[in-house]
């Protein structure tokens, strides 16, 4: 029996605004299992990058609060550890990439300072082998020469050995959970597929879990076990991969599946698109937020909510109208 | 034989670098090497490769936005790097540019409909409510609202933004748009409104791209023709489903495969390339893709490949290869 590393119940996160507060992520609940990857997908504005911070406790605060919830990181609630008992936890236990390396590293520091810094704060190394273990990490995320290159600044790097440095910082206090947010999608393709094998390889061989967030299917295709579809700051539907492309339930996850770029043998006049745009969390509209761009809409649909229930196949999806299971 | 919109003969763009280390040796790093391609009215040429292939610097050298070292740019017959100023002023009525980041490339100061007024204020046409009229039109034609004019940039989202962009590009008329990813910073689910409203205009104006992006993907469904580039030349270019049917370049192949699957199940004959795009300021001997060219042999360290063209109809298949595929 898998046991749960991360479970979720009823996350929800606000944010003051000028057009007053907002909820970001609203009672969202999952688990990931020990050596799990878990894809959280979702457009531009979901709440995908929200929810992963408030893993880490990292939701700036103001304007942010985790306004209700419980994360239980083997067991143990994260919410209620202090700011000392977090840092502990961040970069050690649990760690996280972004989307833009640049950002989390600092321009003015050798990419070798701000690894020996991270190591000294999580083990007690001396600096020498600090150095060390810097040098070993970056060989292992496929970075040439590292006793050379840990020598370099950020600048002096191209996108992809940024992220390969980012994902090195991140794995060097050998985590149970990797956070990685967008981690390819400001990179080409080569590179964005050089950088998922490494993360599936790496995830092996440190028998970590990781939750992959992006707004891209075909990179959850690639990689992950199991997807949760995030839509308005609420889990739509979650499923393992293979029944969630075979059969997906919600109206929202098979317009997704539909708008992966893909090459096709013929050329199609206009390509498939879920139309319209995400709502504004400021102003959501009554009943299925969804319901606007449905094309199962149904005069329900205006009047309540739904709620994530349990289907079949492991699954949950929260539709008043989900598409039928596909056998097969 | 329809004559051509657009005409690029030997493009050179070289940037003067210091050398590396404590070198003070200037040394010339060749972002666009010996470029050359055609491009029929009313179509759209998709170029594509990894980044700092030298896409975006080949896109800008052609509206002379960074002067060219040599070459020649035939636009209806006419070259444009031989116009003097006020010439190149009349001819960029003809020829606009889109870019990547939907964010930087509008002025956060200004109004949707100043912004989209902006190269009717520049060139002086039509009085000024014709000009209203005509950003009206232009909102609608990309798909937005009237209603949305006198807001600002930042209130709206990737994909209207990018919409923002094109109506700006469209207001003169022109009859070739060169987009440098103007998709790439945009959600997948986003990418394919924006694709579908690019191909829309392409089909209503008959109004030539030429389409830049890293992902090919993307490129096919918007071209005609494509061309791969790598380390500053373009190494194949075909009309685009015989590209797509059979590449002839490994690295057109290495590109395709790396594409991610739409599917678990598929994906399972991947190429990845290994490393990154070398440095051009000293690009490798022979042919310069030879260190990750899972086809390489011993011939390709050394001998530079010459070009292979093809003729079929009214459109040329060229590669740069001594093994190319499927021959
Ligand atoms: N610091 C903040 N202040 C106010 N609102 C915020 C803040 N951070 C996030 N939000 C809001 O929370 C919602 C979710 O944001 P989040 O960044 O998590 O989305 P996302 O799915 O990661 O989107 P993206 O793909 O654009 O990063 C958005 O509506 C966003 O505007
Ligand atoms: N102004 C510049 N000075 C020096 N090098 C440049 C300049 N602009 C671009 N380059 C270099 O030219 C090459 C091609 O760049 P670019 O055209 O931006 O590629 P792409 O758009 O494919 O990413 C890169 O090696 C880049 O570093
Ligand atoms: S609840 Fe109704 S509107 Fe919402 S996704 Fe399901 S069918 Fe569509
Ligand atoms: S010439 Fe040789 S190295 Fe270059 S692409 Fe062809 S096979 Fe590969
Ligand atoms: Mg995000
Ligand atoms: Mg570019």
């Amino acid at each position: 029996m898998t046991r749960p590393v991360l479970e979720v119940r009823d996350l929800a996160v606000e944010f003051d605004t000028e057009n007053g507060r907002v909820r970001a992520v609203n009672n969202v609940s999952f688990s990931v299992n020990a050596g799990e990857v878990v894809g959280l997908v979702g457009e531009s504005g979901c709440g995908k990058t929200v929810t992963g911070l408030s893993l880490l406790g990292l939701v700036p605060s103001p304007p942010g609060e985790v306004v209700n919830g419980e994360i239980l990181l083997d067991g143990h609630d994260l919410l209620k550890l202090n700011e000392v008992g977090m840092r502990k936890i961040r970069g050690g236990e649990v760690s996280m990439i972004f989307q833009e390396p640049m950002t989390a590293l600092n321009p003015v520091l050798t990419v070798g300072y701000q690894m020996t810094e991270v190591l000294r704060l999580h083990k007690s190394l001396s600096k020498r082998q600090a150095r060390n273990a810097a040098i070993e990490m970056l060989g292992i995320v496929g970075i040439p020469v590292p006793s050379k290159r840990i020598d370099e600044y950020p600048h002096e790097m191209s996108g992809g050995m940024r992220q390969r440095v980012m994902i090195a910082m991140a794995l060097s206090c050998g985590p149970k959970l990797l956070i990685a947010d967008e981690p390819t999608t400001a990179l080409d393709v080569t590179t964005q597929a050089q950088v998922l094998d490494e993360i599936v390889r790496l995830q092996h061989q440190f028998e970590m879990a990781v939750i992959l967030i992006t707004h891209d299917l075909g990179v959850v295709a690639q990689t992950c076990q199991r997807a949760l579809v995030m839509y308005c700051g609420e889990l739509v539907e979650a499923a393992p991969i293979d029944s969630l492309f075979a059969s997906p339930r919600h109206p929202y996850t098979q317009g997704l599946i539909r708008s992966i770029p893909r090459i096709r043998e013929h050329k199609i006049d206009r390509l498939p698109v879920i139309e319209g745009m995400v709502p504004d969390i400021a102003a959501l509209p009554e009943g299925c937020h969804f319901a606007d761009r449905c094309n199962r809409v149904q005069a329900d649909c205006h009047e309540r909510s739904p709620v994530l229930t349990p289907s079949a196949e492991a699954g949950a999806v929260a539709c008043w109208h989900p598409l039928e299971p596909q056998h097969d | 034989m329809t004559k051509p919109l657009l005409e690029v003969r030997n493009l050179v763009k070289h940037f003067p670098v210091r050398g590396g280390g404590f070198s003070f040796v200037r040394q010339q790093l060749k972002a666009v090497d010996d470029v050359s391609f055609t491009l029929l009215p009313g179509q759209t040429l998709g170029l594509v490769g990894e980044s700092g292939c030298g896409k975006s610097t080949l896109g800008r050298a052609l509206l002379r936005l960074q002067e060219p070292n040599s070459g020649q740019v035939f636009f209806e017959g006419r070259d444009i790097l031989q116009m003097n100023r006020a010439e190149l002023k009349a001819q960029r009525r003809d020829i606009q540019m889109i870019f990547q980041d939907p964010f930087a490339s509008l002025s956060p100061r200004r109004t949707v409909a100043q912004t989209v007024r902006e190269p009717l204020d520049v060139h002086d046409i039509g009085t000024s409510l014709e000009r209203r009229k005509r950003v009206e039109e232009l909102i609608e034609l990309v798909g937005l609202r009237a209603a949305i004019l006198n807001r600002y940039p930042h209130e709206f989202s990737g994909g209207q933004r990018q919409r923002i962009g094109i109506a700006r590009a469209l207001a003169l008329n022109p009859k070739l748009i060169v987009a440098d990813e103007p998709v790439s910073a945009l959600d997948v689910s986003v990418q394919s409104q924006v694709l579908n409203l690019i191909k829309d205009l392409q089909l209503q104006l008959g109004v030539s791209f030429v389409f830049i992006s890293h992902d090919l993907a993307v490129i096919q469904h918007i071209s005609d023709v494509v061309a791969v580039m790598y380390l500053g030349r373009i190494v194949e270019q075909a009309e685009v489903s015989s590209l797509y049917a059979s590449p002839k370049h490994p690295y057109t192949q290495a590109l395709l495969s790396a594409v991610p699957a739409a599917h678990p199940a598929a994906g399972a004959k991947r190429i990845i390339l290994s490393g990154d795009v070398p440095s051009p300021i000293s690009p490798p001997s022979g042919c310069t893709f030879h260190p990750r060219c899972p086809a390489a042999q011993a011939k390709c360290q050394t001998t530079e490949p010459r070009q292979t063209t093809l003729h079929n109809g009214d459109y040329q298949r060229q590669f740069t290869c001594h093994y190319p595929l499927g021959s």
